[in-house]
């Protein structure tokens, strides 16, 4: 399994700053790498996975965990 | 004759293969098409206070993650949200569905909505301030993004901004009060054309 490259903490941030951060990360990363992103907001189960379809991403996998939501995420 | 009668035969399997060939390759085609195409979104924002500014930036910011290009034409009101110092501040007064939210205090007291008469939102001074710090603050609690932090994240994301030229004049503005990241001052004549190729056109 490919080691994570990136974390983003995205605790405490409501809708959009979740996925907006997200997109910045992944922006950085290069084709392949991982981006573990932490969040609190309840929205953001189902808008990582709308913004990773929408942007050809891998949703790797998605996890809840105590009150905080788990993604990570390959960039294509 | 013959050939003739010949001919229409031929035409008509050339219809009918083509016709099968098609179906199956069209959709293909279409689904490739689609997506290599990057979508496009146009929002025209037209209002200028607090509640109303953020629809119009949070949509724009987020259409921008997804990858979508975002073109906003500010008019009207809307034209206060490109100014320098955003200073937007909410109004209770007509806006009778807006609940007022106490951000302190315990949970069952923030998630209380205030029952506002309107006649006090319009008689009291200085309401309209209380009601501005009240709603930034809850939004803050809320780990909400400030209008100006959504404004500089479309910024930065590319979101290509537009003033309407007409209301610029009309209410006495100078392109030196707006930030100087506004591309254009136009009139709809200019946006119009943009907004009909967009996949998505919102007014707010």
């Amino acid at each position: 399994m490919t080691a994570i490259a990136e974390r983003l903490d995205a605790r405490g941030m409501n809708c959009p700053l979740p996925i907006l951060r997200t997109r910045k990360a992944i922006n950085q990363l290069a084709a392949g790498q991982l981006l573990e992103v932490t969040a609190t907001d309840p929205g953001s189960l189902k808008d990582m996975e709308a913004f990773c379809n929408q942007t050809g991403n891998r949703l790797l996998s998605s996890n809840e965990a105590g009150n905080c939501f788990i993604f990570l995420i390959e960039k294509a | 004759m013959t050939n003739a009668t010949d001919n229409t035969l031929d035409n008509d399997r050339l219809d009918t293969w083509m016709n099968r060939r098609l179906d199956e390759l069209l959709p293909k085609k279409i689904a490739e098409i689609e997506a290599s195409r990057t979508p496009s979104m146009s929002i025209i924002a037209t209002k200028g206070t607090l509640d109303w500014a953020y629809p119009p930036f949070i949509l724009a910011s987020t259409a921008a993650a997804l990858g979508w290009e975002v073109d906003m034409f500010f008019t009207f009101y809307g034209l206060l949200l490109l100014k320098k110092d955003l200073d937007a501040e909410v109004s209770p007064l007509g806006n009778p569905a807006m609940p007022m939210k106490m951000p302190f205090g315990p949970k069952w007291f923030q998630d209380y909505s205030w029952p506002m008469p309107n006649l006090l939102m319009a008689g009291v001074p200085g309401f309209e301030k209380l009601a501005t710090g009240l709603m930034k603050k809850t939004f803050m609690n809320k780990g909400v993004a400030t209008v100006e932090e959504l404004r500089s994240l479309c910024l930065e994301a590319d979101v290509r901004m537009v003033a309407c030229q007409m209301t610029v004049d009309v209410f006495g503005f100078d392109n030196s009060d707006f930030i100087p990241e506004v591309t254009d001052y136009v009139g709809a004549t200019s946006f119009l054309p943009v907004a009909r190729k967009s996949d998505v056109c919102l007014f707010i």
